[in-house]
């Protein structure tokens, strides 16, 4: 679809600053979703962004810190599998492994529902052509070389990405 | 609804957005005039293939819950 003035296709341009596994659905999510409605799309991986872009991508996800995660079980009757499991920082943050538990229980319960993984909406994202910039500040700062990232990947700074943005119709900061 | 699908699309058990992924790429396959019946299981289903038309401004000629509980869609390439 044409944007208002009707010359050109809608624009969507995000930012992606966060890597972990639950916030690095949003971006990927919007973007396929867009691209498949013939939209240009262009996603700015930037600070904890940017190893979306990785090769081997190994996101996890922490409830530590973060009380609105639910912490379910994805196995189990449907009553055990509705009980939020309520644990303490205290005891998540001194339990080691407890991260890795709750990543594998977040991709399980995905799985399980039928959503898509990061790897799979990040390909859907390269066959609809959506472009992705890896911020090169970040890069340099915290030591990322550009044959870590996949071959779609191109490397940009904030105006590269905001020359796109200024003639987006949605842009959002995720 | 008696239209003849030319391609069937099954997203059976997928979450939003792989329908509307699917969908866009089975679309791109066919030929102006063709129908594509696709079939999924993803409750927001209808709203987000009614946003999708819109956009695409292909044309959606029947989207509803079938008596099995899977929604059905028939789409029709216009461009």
């Amino acid at each position: 679809m044409s944007n208002a003035n009707g010359d050109r296709p809608q624009r969507l341009a995000l930012i992606a600053s966060r890597g972990t596994l639950d916030w690095a659905y949003p971006p990927f999510i919007l973007a396929s979703a867009a691209a498949s409605m013939d939209w240009e799309v262009t996603i700015f991986f930037t600070f904890y962004g940017l190893p979306l872009l990785k090769k081997d991508f190994d996101a996890a996800v922490s409830p530590l810190g973060n009380p609105a995660m639910p912490m379910k079980m994805p196995f189990g009757p449907k009553g055990f599998q509705n009980i939020n499991w309520n644990i303490p920082n205290l005891l998540m943050g001194n339990l080691p492994g407890f991260e890795n538990v709750a990543t594998t229980l977040m991709k399980k319960t995905f799985e399980k529902n039928g959503v898509a993984t990061i790897e799979e909406l990040r390909e859907a994202c390269i066959d609809l052509d959506v472009k992705m910039i890896g911020c090169q500040m970040t890069m340099d700062v915290f030591g990322f070389t550009k044959d870590e990232f996949i071959e779609e990947a191109e490397i940009g700074g904030a105006a590269t990405f905001l020359q796109f943005a200024a003639d987006s119709d949605v842009n959002l900061f995720i | 609804m008696d239209v003849k699908a030319d391609k069937v699309l099954d997203c059976s058990g997928l979450m939003c957005p792989m329908p509307v992924v699917k969908t866009k790429k089975a679309i791109k396959e066919l030929e102006v005039g063709q129908v594509l019946e696709m079939v999924s299981t993803d409750s927001g289903s209808i709203p987000d293939m009614q946003a999708w038309a819109r956009q695409t401004q292909h044309e959606l000629l029947y989207a509803e819950k079938e008596d099995d509980g899977k929604f059905k869609f028939l789409i029709k390439k216009t461009h």
